[in-house]
């Protein structure tokens, strides 16, 4: 079907209470609708304020399919462009990373602009006299994306000037940014040890609804839990883990394990899985991070900041996160059939390297183009991608665990296996794509 | 020399013919098996990520999961295709190990879907009462930071 462009209740109706119909994973005409509506009008992740720690430093990404760059200001701030020169467009930096200096200078025709994006010179400028350059966007220097919002060195953008405020369209779920963050003594992350970059040949959302997923590891990731069992099999409960069996046998746990851990959604799409205990609980104690948590937190709110580890909070559309290890995975959809897949490892200040091991240890094992966990999760996203198009059935089932006292409702806590984790995202996506209003972009 | 070079020879045959089993019997007990992230401007493999590191426990879980019925991704099967430049000798330390390096190509196929990836090896030998075996081998690709479909089998 198409036509979604000029109409809202034709979007409204492939989400239903309690299944998706499959054009929200398949159409090419509502991922382009996505672009302008949803990516554009909700807060995305942008990157972390530690790439860019010195005055001059860029970083540049594609955000939704427009080009742009966080660029560290003289006066410590970070603030976010378009990275295009104002004269014809050609890209300022093309260098994923790097220092600017004092200056940005086009390569084409040398405009330069000061690291707040004020024009600064450009040649030739008796030529501009009498003409209409300084009236016009092209005088004005680089374009500033005006809704920025840096929240403890998470930087997130929205890119279009309608949409809600950060503080309201994120609300509660900002608190696992801080459970993340607070687990520093010093209360300071780091990004660390590059970034693993995946491309999955899958729509976006399938990619992040399976990370509220707490059904499929048992079948899914069967054969990778299967052999690390096997291989551990004989050693004793009490022995220490080597860090990778650590962090895989917990896969194997069973559906009770995964219902147990509970879950809660918030508006616009957001989630906390495993808010009472998750597959990273029982990684080894360190009595010396204890200690410097105690001593820098008091003992009770450390005791708070580490007891619970959940399983991913998803900051719904572009970040999941994970409080410990500290690792996120921030979801770059490139087309209705294509994702990239980022995995960033945190270092917090002044706690122990096996911290920052565990992180790195993590994204290697479960999030690397070479996980033996991930071969399972990206055979069957691009399975259900191909499998979507037979007939008969144009529907996805997010039955499980439905109740209708549940719509209309913001924040619920509920059982780890409830669909509802994934039913709340597609809602908060109908909400964006076909705005009761009526307008249409 | 040439001894070294043609073990690593077989060693990529082994992959070629999916057996895997034989493969890793080729590794020390303290053997690994690496993809630095950074490629060959990777200095180790703690102080960076890498997009594998992998001692023969892991290896093991690699290769035992690949035996599995189950093992959803590999409906259908993937298969290898190692094609190596000749092997230069970088070092030789008094203690008898060996330094390779290996420039290649690797193909890796699976229904419809073919990739390929170019780069280095570089093999750390030691030498054993049969020939030789892997301490060390460190694949530096082309470009590990490029964004990456699923690498199923063994670089």
């Amino acid at each position: 079907m198409s036509g979604y462009r000029n109409s809202p209740d034709a979007i409204r109706a492939l989400v239903e209470d309690d299944r998706v119909h499959r054009d929200l994973y398949l159409s090419e005409e509502l991922f382009a609708l996505e672009q302008d509506r949803l990516f554009a009008r909700t807060w995305l992740y942008a990157g972390h304020a530690s790439q860019v720690p010195e005055a001059g430093d860029y970083w540049s990404l594609d955000l939704a399919g427009r080009p742009v760059m966080l660029v560290r200001q003289p006066d410590g701030a970070v603030r976010v462009f378009y990275n295009r020169c104002a004269h014809k467009g050609s890209r300022l930096v093309s260098d994923e990373s790097g220092n600017a200096g004092r200056f940005f200078r086009c390569p084409y025709h040398s405009w330069t602009y000061k690291l707040d994006g004020a024009p600064l010179a450009l040649p030739l400028k008796a030529g501009y006299e009498g003409s209409r350059l300084r009236e016009c966007e092209s005088g004005q220097g680089l374009v500033e994306l005006r809704h920025v919002a840096v929240y403890r060195d998470f930087v997130f953008v929205r890119l279009a000037d309608e949409g809600p405020a950060f503080d309201e369209y994120f609300g509660e779920v900002l608190g696992a940014i801080d459970n993340m963050v607070d687990r520093s003594p010093e209360g300071r992350l780091t990004v660390g040890g590059g970034v693993l970059r995946n491309i999955i040949h899958c729509n976006w959302k399938m990619y992040l609804e399976n990370i509220n997923d707490t059904v499929h590891p048992m079948s899914t990731h069967e054969s990778a839990t299967q052999a690390a069992e096997a291989l551990w099999r004989g050693h004793g409960p009490e022995e220490r883990k080597p860090m990778a069996m650590e962090q895989i046998l917990p896969f194997g746990s069973g559906y009770d394990f995964f219902d147990r851990m509970g879950g809660r959604v918030f508006a616009n799409g957001h989630s906390v899985l495993g808010i009472n205990f998750s597959i990273h609980s029982n990684y080894a104690q360190l009595p010396e991070y204890e200690a410097a948590m105690q001593a820098a937190h008091g003992s009770e709110r450390a005791a708070e900041i580490l007891e619970r580890s959940p399983q991913n909070s998803v900051f719904f559309p572009s970040l999941s996160l994970k409080g410990s290890p500290q690792a996120i995975r921030v979801i770059r959809p490139l087309a209705a059939d294509r994702t990239l897949i980022e995995a960033w490892s945190f270092r917090a200040a002044g706690a122990p390297d096996l911290l920052f091991e565990r992180a790195m240890g993590y994204n290697r094992l479960v999030f690397s183009p070479m996980s033996v966990v991930a071969h399972d999760d990206v055979h069957l996203f691009e399975s259900m991608q191909k499998g979507l198009r037979a007939e008969g059935n144009e529907w996805v089932s997010l039955h499980r665990g439905f109740d209708p006292a549940e719509l209309g409702q913001g924040t619920i806590t509920t059982n780890g296996t409830n669909e509802l984790l994934m039913r709340n995202q597609f809602r908060a996506w109908a909400r964006y794509m076909a705005p009761d209003a009526g307008a249409s972009a | 020399m040439s001894e070294a070079a043609d073990f690593i020879a077989a060693e990529a045959a082994l992959l070629d013919a999916g057996r895997f089993d034989d493969w890793l019997a080729l590794f020390t007990d303290d053997g690994h098996y690496w993809v630095p992230l950074l490629g060959a401007a990777q200095a180790d493999p703690l102080s960076h990520n890498s997009i594998a590191y992998e001692d023969r426990l892991l290896l093991q879980l690699r290769v035992d999961r690949l035996k599995n019925p189950r093992a959803h991704s590999q409906h259908p099967k993937s298969h290898c295709q190692h094609v190596l430049q000749r092997s230069v000798l970088e070092n030789e330390d008094p203690g008898g190990e060996l330094l390779l390096r290996t420039p290649f190509i690797y193909v890796e196929a699976r229904g419809d879907d073919q990739l390929t990836l170019a780069g280095s090896c570089r093999h750390r030998l030691v030498r054993t009462p049969q020939g030789f075996a892997i301490r060390e081998k460190r694949i530096d690709l082309l470009a590990p930071g490029r964004p990456l479909p699923a690498i199923q089998l063994f670089i």
